[in-house]
Formats: C-alpha cells, sequence, structure tokens
C-alpha cells in the first residue's frame, strides 16, 4: 500500500518534470488568443476550458509546471548551497563564528512564513529572478540549522579526529569525512523546501508580485480564476490540482525517504 | 528561573533588532535610489531632494539605523508616502481585524486538532488515525489561496450561505478563519497524535494504570499534562505560519487587516508602510514565541528545576 503510494508519487513528479522539461515540444499554444471562445468550458477537445481571452487553460497549466519546477529546483539549490555553507562555517568555526551566525539564523527565523519574501518580492519588483533571490533568502535559515547541528554531532567522532591527526587539510575533511555522513537529512530537507518554494512561488504570483501575465504561473492562474469566479469558476480547479498534486507527491515523498534512512529509530518508536 | 527566564528576553531582545536592522535594509535594497522608485520617475528634482532630506536618506548608513532605531523606541515608524498619517496609526487601525482573524483561526484549530489528535493515539492504527494523518497531508499541502478559493467557491458562490467577501459583517469572517484553521489544524492534530502516543507508553502511565486509577484519570490527569508541552511548543511556532498566511488569506477575501495594508503598500511602493507592516507582523511572533518560551517554563517542573 505504502510502496504503491510512493511509486504513484514518484510517477506524478516525474510527469510534471517532463512537462517541465518537454512542455514546450508538445503542439500548444498556452498564449494564443482566440476571442471567439472567451470562457468556453471544458470539452472534449479542451480538457480544462478557456479563460478570459479564450486561452486553453491546460496549455497555461502545462506551460506553468516549468515555472513551478523551475523556481522550485533553483531555490533549493540556492539555498543549499548557502545554508550548507553557513552551517558548516559555523559548526567548524565554533566560537564567536558560530554565535554571530546562530543569532543571524535566529533573525531570519523571526520572520513569519513567507512574510519576508513577500516584502523582498515587492521592494525588488517583479520578476522570476527575483522571485527566486527573495525565496531563497527564506529557506537558506532551514538547511543552515540542520548542517549546523549534524556537523557539530559528527566533528569530535573518531574517524574525523583521526584524519585531522593524519593531517587532512579542511576540503577532505568536510568533503571525505562530514558531508558524506550528512548529506541524508540534507536530502530529506531539500525535498520539503523544494515543496515549500513551489507553494510560496505560486503564493507570490498570485499577490501579484511574482511572475507577470502573460506568462503563466500556476499562481497567477489561481489569480485570474479568482476574479472570474462568478462567470466562469471551472478556471479554478486545473492550477489548483497541478499545484497540489506537486506539493503532496513532494512531501510524501519527503516522508518516506526520511522513514527509510532512520529505518532504526521509527521501529523503536513502534514498539 | 529568574536567570533563564532573564536570559530568553536578553535573547529576543537581540532577536528584535536584528529583525528591526534587516527591516531598515530592506529599503536600501530597492533596485536604485530609493526615492526615485518611491516618487517615480516624472517627480521634479525639488520633491526628490525634499523626501530625502524628510527620511533622512542624505545622512550615512550608521546615522539612518540609529535614527530608525530611535524612532521605533518611541513607537514612531515615520510617516506614509501619499496621506503622510504615521506608518504607526494607519496599523493599529488594521491591527484589531488580523488579531480576530488569527484568534478564531487559533481557536477553531485547536477545536479541531485536539479531539482528532486525541482519538487517532489512543487507537494507533484505527479509522480515526488514518483519517487524521491523511487530513495532515492534505491541510499542509493546501495552501490559503488553493483552500480560500475553494471553500469560497463551495459556501460563497454554489451554496450561497456566506458573503464572497469583506469585513463588515460577522458573517464574513468565517471562510477567511476556516482556511487558515484548517491549515493550522493539520500540523497540529498530527502533533497531538504523537505526544500523546508517545506520553501514553511512558513507564509512568503503566504505573498509574497499575495504582488501579480509571482510564479516563489516566488520560486526562497524567497524559494529556504532559503530551500539552510539546503541543504548545509548536502551536507557538505554527503562529508564525498563520501571521504568514494570514497575510495571503486576507487578501483573498478581502479582510481589511494588516496583511492587506502591506501588500496595498508595495503597490503603492510606499516603502515606511511596508516596513512597518513586516516589523509589526514579526515583532508579534518574536513576543509570541517568548511568550510561550516563559509559558512552557511555567508548565514544566523539569524546566523550571533547570
Amino acid at each position: 500500500m505504502k510502496r504503491a503510494l510512493r511509486g504513484g508519487c514518484i510517477a506524478v513528479l516525474l510527469l510534471w518534470l517532463a512537462c517541465a522539461l518537454g512542455g514546450r515540444l508538445l503542439p500548444l499554444q498556452p498564449d494564443a488568443i482566440d476571442l471567439t471562445q472567451v470562457f468556453a468550458p471544458p470539452s472534449a477537445a479542451d480538457w480544462l476550458g478557456r479563460d478570459e481571452l479564450g486561452r486553453s487553460l491546460a496549455a497555461r497549466v502545462i506551460s506553468g509546471a516549468g515555472v513551478s519546477c523551475g523556481v522550485g529546483l533553483a531555490v533549493t539549490l540556492v539555498a543549499l548551497l548557502v545554508g550548507v555553507s553557513v552551517g558548516l562555517a559555523a559548526a567548524l568555526a565554533g566560537g564567536l563564528v558560530d554565535l554571530l551566525l546562530t543569532r543571524l539564523i535566529d533573525i531570519f527565523m523571526a520572520f513569519p512564513g513567507i512574510l519576508l519574501a513577500i516584502a523582498l518580492a515587492g521592494v525588488l519588483g517583479p520578476g522570476l529572478d527575483n522571485v527566486v533571490w527573495a525565496l531563497a533568502a527564506v529557506s537558506w535559515v532551514g538547511f543552515a540549522r540542520l548542517a549546523r547541528a549534524q556537523t557539530y554531532a559528527i566533528k569530535s567522532r573518531d574517524h574525523v579526529l583521526a584524519a585531522r591527526a593524519l593531517g587532512s587539510g579542511r576540503t577532505v575533511l568536510i568533503g571525505r569525512h562530514i558531508l558524506p555522513l550528512i548529506v541524508a537529512p540534507l536530502v530529506v530537507e531539500a525535498s520539503f523546501v523544494l515543496a515549500g518554494a513551489v507553494v510560496a512561488e505560486a503564493g507570490l504570483s498570485f499577490l501579484g508580485l511574482g511572475v507577470q501575465a502573460p506568462a503563466a504561473s500556476w499562481g497567477n492562474m489561481i489569480r485570474q480564476a479568482m476574479q472570474f469566479l462568478l462567470v466562469a469558476p471551472h478556471m479554478l480547479p486545473g492550477p489548483c490540482l497541478a499545484l497540489m498534486s506537486l506539493v503532496v507527491c513532494a512531501n510524501v515523498l519527503g516522508d518516506g525517504l526520511r522513514e527509510r534512512w532512520q529505518l532504526q529509530g521509527s521501529q523503536e518508536n513502534k514498539r | 528561573m529568574l536567570n533563564a527566564l532573564m536570559l530568553r528576553i536578553g535573547l529576543a531582545l537581540g532577536v528584535a533588532l536584528g529583525v528591526a536592522t534587516l527591516v531598515f535594509l530592506l529599503l536600501h535594497l530597492a533596485p536604485g535610489d530609493p526615492v526615485e522608485a518611491m516618487l517615480g520617475e516624472s517627480a521634479s528634482a525639488a520633491d526628490r531632494a525634499a523626501l530625502r532630506t524628510a527620511m533622512g536618506l542624505d545622512a550615512p548608513l550608521p546615522t539612518q539605523w540609529l535614527g530608525y532605531v530611535r524612532g521605533l523606541l518611541h513607537g514612531d515608524l515615520g510617516l506614509a508616502l501619499g496621506s503622510q498619517h504615521p506608518v504607526s496609526a494607519l496599523i493599529l487601525a488594521r491591527l484589531p481585524q488580523t488579531a480576530l482573524l488569527a484568534a478564531s483561526a487559533l481557536v477553531l484549530a485547536l477545536a479541531l486538532a485536539l479531539p482528532l489528535g486525541l482519538r487517532a493515539a489512543l487507537r494507533p492504527g484505527g479509522g480515526w488515525d488514518r483519517v487524521t494523518s491523511t487530513l495532515a497531508v492534505l491541510g499542509m499541502s493546501l495552501p490559503s489561496f488553493v483552500l480560500g478559493p475553494l471553500l469560497m467557491m463551495a459556501f460563497a458562490v454554489w451554496l450561497g450561505w456566506l458573503p464572497v467577501s469583506g469585513s463588515d459583517e460577522a458573517a464574513t469572517l468565517v471562510l477567511p478563519a476556516l482556511t487558515l484553521g484548517l491549515a493550522l489544524a493539520a500540523p497540529l492534530a498530527r502533533m497531538v497524535r504523537v505526544a500523546v502516543g508517545e506520553t501514553l507508553r511512558e513507564p509512568f502511565i503503566v504505573a498509574a494504570h497499575a495504582r488501579g486509577l480509571s482510564g479516563q484519570r489516566v488520560l486526562w490527569r497524567h497524559a494529556l499534562r504532559n503530551a500539552a508541552l510539546p503541543v504548545l511548543t509548536l502551536v507557538g511556532m505554527q503562529l508564525g505560519a498563520l501571521l504568514g498566511g494570514a497575510v495571503v488569506t486576507e487578501m483573498v477575501f478581502g479582510w481589511a487587516g494588516i496583511g492587506q495594508l502591506v501588500l496595498e503598500a508595495i503597490q503603492r511602493r510606499d516603502y515606511p508602510l511596508v516596513q512597518g507592516c513586516v516589523l509589526t507582523i514579526s515583532l508579534s511572533y518574536v513576543a509570541i514565541n517568548l511568550l510561550t518560551d516563559v509559558l512552557y517554563q511555567v508548565a514544566d517542573p523539569r524546566v523550571r528545576a533547570a
């Protein structure tokens, strides 16, 4: 049952990734305006119907996958790099550096939810790259905390001390003796950050601070659907379901990975 | 205990100062000249110079920062750009609406999460457990800008039971509170289930049963009191997500709170107002977390002794 669920989730994620990568190859026109088809309800030819300019909603949902996956991956990557560097630096340097970096992390954690991203995106101005920076500025903290805590637990283990005594340089120490041991929790965190970044991008676009029309993003599609809720309710489900499916699957997979890599812990809990 | 308390308060004050500094720097992150961004390209040189002087932007950065922090200590957040009203007055006018929304959502979330999580914990793997965990995953994956429009479509458009949006009558509170409350209930129910489940396996619960205490008494007097602590911490942490989510939810339902104010301010490029709103929301979060910390110390004798 669980295995089937996870298989399904992987399939859905791969499907969206395929849409993001190969959506352009399909004979779809997300920007093609057809004023004879304004608000056309879903039909056999057009599964999701048309929007206020007669554009195909299905084509726009598929092209929106590119934005969601692209922003999600970019944010996760930037946040991972920055966060892990900060976390490693704090744990390995210790002392004053550690104290200052930990306080910095605390300060970033004090901004509730995506409020900091909203403010940053608002000040930086709309645009895809600004969305990535704004969201990365919020997401690096989780990685930093995790990397710091994990490195702290590992850095005085025997094998690290031995490597150090043998005269290993910092690069070897981090790359061969520390990073491999903290990779698993970081990957789990990355799956949750990815899901969070996809939601946050859609949120910013929904607020009008992210991807701007005519480009399609699930967030700004939901925003448009809200404006025409009374006239054309069929505009709402498509982008909502697309977003939900991507996020639910990323979260389920993250949970799955966590269980798998900490198998002992979870079994002890069951007893 | 007093020492620990002072340490907590000191740390929280430090974080608050850091938050204020970051918010202060926000203005200088705007691409190009902040004055130009605020006034637009058509503004005259005299207008620009006037605004620059009025906001103290011609002083060196450290001086500006000192001025900003000094203003904060006096409750002065500056003047809003267009109307020239004090930012603090504009925020105070909207704060009660956001507080009402957040409080209703919290009450709703607790009313849903406590019974669900409790039932799930009493029979692990049972029907309620499965319902709770499914709802928790769904609730955590449903952002308020998806759940909100869907609820609006169901209850306001199709069924016509509730008003679509606004913030003037009591009925308009229901949908936004539901949207925020459900999102909060999801992780809470999960936490209640884990916390109660773990407490029920503790030796002192077995001992209480062995002394012949009734199941109900063990549950209410022994298990729940101990399970309350991690749940309390999570409530404090999740209130942050609640405040952040309130910004989006207020926008969905046209609820005239501080979240809507910050979005209006962003659209008008009214940076002093944006700064004021972000600072107010973040500092409330810092204060709430401090409060949970203090409550934790009061509620848990082990922390008190340490």
